[in-house]
């Protein structure tokens, strides 16, 4: 076990252009599971890959365990990784794919076969050893892609979208595996996806990625709750945060936090006059996509409401609705960079 | 429609099917009548003689000698082939400066005619004008008049046309393994790199298995070009000296068309038809196997 911390970590891939991965620090904590989160193109694939030592930064350090291992080729750095495809080693069985590792290691062949069973049994694949990876199903070769991590005990591991060519009623559940899993080994973990739910669900801690920067770091609930900017409050969510423009200020709030004004909930509220064009039935929720009208904060764009199918919902499209959102639901945004800006009071959007 | 249809395939199969019958079919019919016959060039009668033809190129040391030749050049230049042309691949599969160029400079051999090269070559070796030679007696390590005579010592002619053959073989293996190389997926060595493999490991225990298939059709031509080919051996050394070059086929072309004992070099361009066709049958096998992998 061991906490992965890159300094100042930065990839350009062509000259003057800007960094795919641009002075990033990071720090994990102790046996953590932490999520890189990003749409594609941010930079959170290359990053890991740096860690690995398959990509060499154009600056700044990676740090593993207290030691500075930068200039270290992949297979010095102690850590194992999950690629997205697996990269099995076609040729060979799951039994000698579990074993590569280790052989590469120099275990003793004795040595071996106890390890590739702990680790095979720990991911059920037991009775799988003897087949090649071609006749496996996405889901076993998930597992043996794990197999092979663990079973030489890596002080680091990284998985990179191990879960993006699983279909999406397995990926619930071999989410919940890799959770259990990590739960049991408890390794650092650092997890790469552009999957928020997956990130969500997963995730000790979410690094937000954009553009090759770091946006946020923090707990699930930070992220969500607390955005630190406005990429961040639109990125996460689905559907995203409602942001509406004033002239000197950005105001944000989550679908769910719009309400019907004759809703009961605790707190000051600021009403909202929101008006209907059209509506989804989810089954669980009710999703109003609308405007807001009058008021300082007009908005062209839709304003989207999210309510509990519970709810009564008379809502006709086009008719005019007193809605109102609370006010510590309220999330502000400078105008000029996006940051997070201190709340201030207002009488109604 | 349908009955359009039913002629088209044909149609367009029909042009390929004829040159084969005509340039490949026919001849190949025709020399097993020969070698079972009395045919000379001139001679007009055909008499069936049976296993004559063959009992008598065995009597023969040239045809022995042949033989052996003939494994040497294949076996020699395959294994130096394939050594060298692994190497190549992995080093051009790399990027680097000036790729693009080393790529095209490699491939030279493979485009230029053979006997335009060969020719070339021929100078290069030649026992008075070699450029080798110049060389060799300019860095002071052979004495003027006292340098190799590269196609004029047996066992020296013999290395030198494996060596052209090489030269010559080389691009193409190299343009086959490179085509492997590319279709190995990224992650894949990448993952063995990561799981703790050096160079040798990732190369022996991954990358050569997963190239096996690709290894083998490259080693199937290769065979088959230096079993049947003689255009190196006709321009260098003419099978020369005293026979100690000469390979099945540039045999059964001197005696057979120079010679004009049609049957007889009949019989020996035949000699290997069975082997090969064990070898190219085996390779086949296990290329398809590996497709299906």
């Amino acid at each position: 076990m061991a906490v992965v911390e890159t300094r100042e970590l930065t990839k350009v891939f062509k000259e003057g252009e800007l960094g795919a991965v641009n002075r990033v620090n990071l720090e994990s904590r102790e046996g953590e599971f932490l999520v890189l989160l990003g749409p594609s193109g941010s930079g959170k694939t290359t990053l890991l890959r740096m860690i690995a030592g398959l990509e060499v930064p154009t600056s700044g350090e990676v740090w593993i365990g207290g030691v500075n291992v930068t200039p270290f080729a992949p297979r010095e750095r102690r850590i194992a990784m999950v690629f997205q495809s697996y990269a099995l080693y076609p040729h060979l069985s799951v039994f000698d794919n579990i074993a590569f590792p280790l052989r590469a290691q120099g275990v003793k062949k004795e040595l071996r076969r106890p390890k590739v069973e702990w680790a095979s049994s720990l991911l059920g694949i037991g009775s799988l050893l003897a087949r090649k990876p071609r006749e496996l199903s996405g889901g076993e070769r998930q597992r043996v892609a794990l197999a092979r991590a663990i079973v030489r005990e890596p002080t680091l591991f990284l998985l990179d979208e191990p879960l993006s060519n699983l279909d999406a009623k397995l990926r619930a559940s071999a989410r919940e595996e890799l959770q259990q899993f990590h739960g049991r080994v408890g390794t650092t973990t650092l997890y790469v996806t552009h999957d928020q739910v997956e990130a969500m669900a997963m995730g000790d801690r979410i690094v937000v990625m954009n553009q090759g920067q770091v946006r946020q770091v923090g707990a699930p609930t930070e992220v969500y709750d607390d955005p630190a900017d406005t990429f961040v409050a639109t990125f996460l969510g689905s559907p995203p945060m409602n942001l509406l423009e004033s002239p000197d200020v950005i105001v944000g709030f989550r679908p769910e936090h719009l309400h019907p004004a004759d809703q009961r909930v605790e707190g000051p509220r600021v009403p909202v006059r929101f008006r209907i064009k059209h509506t989804e039935y989810l089954g669980a929720e009710r999703i109003l996509y609308g405007v807001v009208e009058g008021g300082g904060f007009q908005s062209r764009e839709a304003v989207v409401s999210r309510l509990s199918a519970t709810v009564p919902a008379p809502y006709a499209p086009g008719s005019l609705y007193d809605f109102s959102v609370r006010e510590r639901d309220l999330k502000f945004f400078d105008r000029g960079t996006g940051k997070r800006t201190a709340p201030r009071p207002l009488a109604g959007l | 429609m349908k009955g359009r249809q039913a002629w088209l395939g044909p149609a367009m199969l029909l042009p390929a099917v004829l040159y084969i019958v005509a340039l490949v079919g026919v001849p190949f019919i025709l020399a097993f009548f020969y070698a079972v016959g009395d045919v000379k060039v001139g001679s007009v009668g055909y008499h069936f003689v049976g296993l004559r033809n063959f009992r008598s190129i065995f009597a023969n040391p040239a045809f022995l000698r042949a033989l052996r030749n003939s494994f040497l050049f294949t076996i020699s230049s395959q294994v130096l082939v394939l050594a060298g042309s692994l190497t190549l691949a992995l080093a051009l599969k790399e990027k680097f400066p000036g790729r693009g160029i080393v790529r095209f400079v490699i491939l030279l051999p493979w485009v230029a005619p053979i006997s335009i090269g060969s020719i070339g070559w021929k100078w290069i070796l030649d026992s008075l004008y070699s450029v080798i030679n110049w060389v060799l007696v300019a860095l002071h390590l052979v004495k003027p008049f006292a340098a190799p005579m590269w196609l004029g010592e047996p066992g020296l002619a013999m290395m030198s046309v494996i060596a052209v053959h090489v030269w010559r073989i080389l691009p193409f293996s190299t343009v086959i393994i490179l085509a492997g190389l590319t279709s190995i997926p990224k992650d894949i060595p990448e993952a063995a790199a990561v799981d703790g493999a050096g160079f040798f490991r990732t190369l022996f225990q991954i990358t050569l298995p997963m190239l096996r298939p690709i290894l083998n059709v490259a080693m199937l031509f290769g065979v088959i070009f230096a079993v049947t080919d003689m255009t190196v051996i006709y321009i260098l050394t003419r099978g020369g000296p005293y026979d100690t070059t000469q390979v099945l086929p540039s045999l059964a072309f001197f005696s057979g068309i120079l010679g004009g004992d049609l049957a007889e070099g009949a019989a020996i361009s035949l000699f290997l038809v069975p082997l090969l066709a064990v070898v190219a049958y085996l390779m086949l096998r296990v290329a398809r196997r590996a497709e299906v992998t």
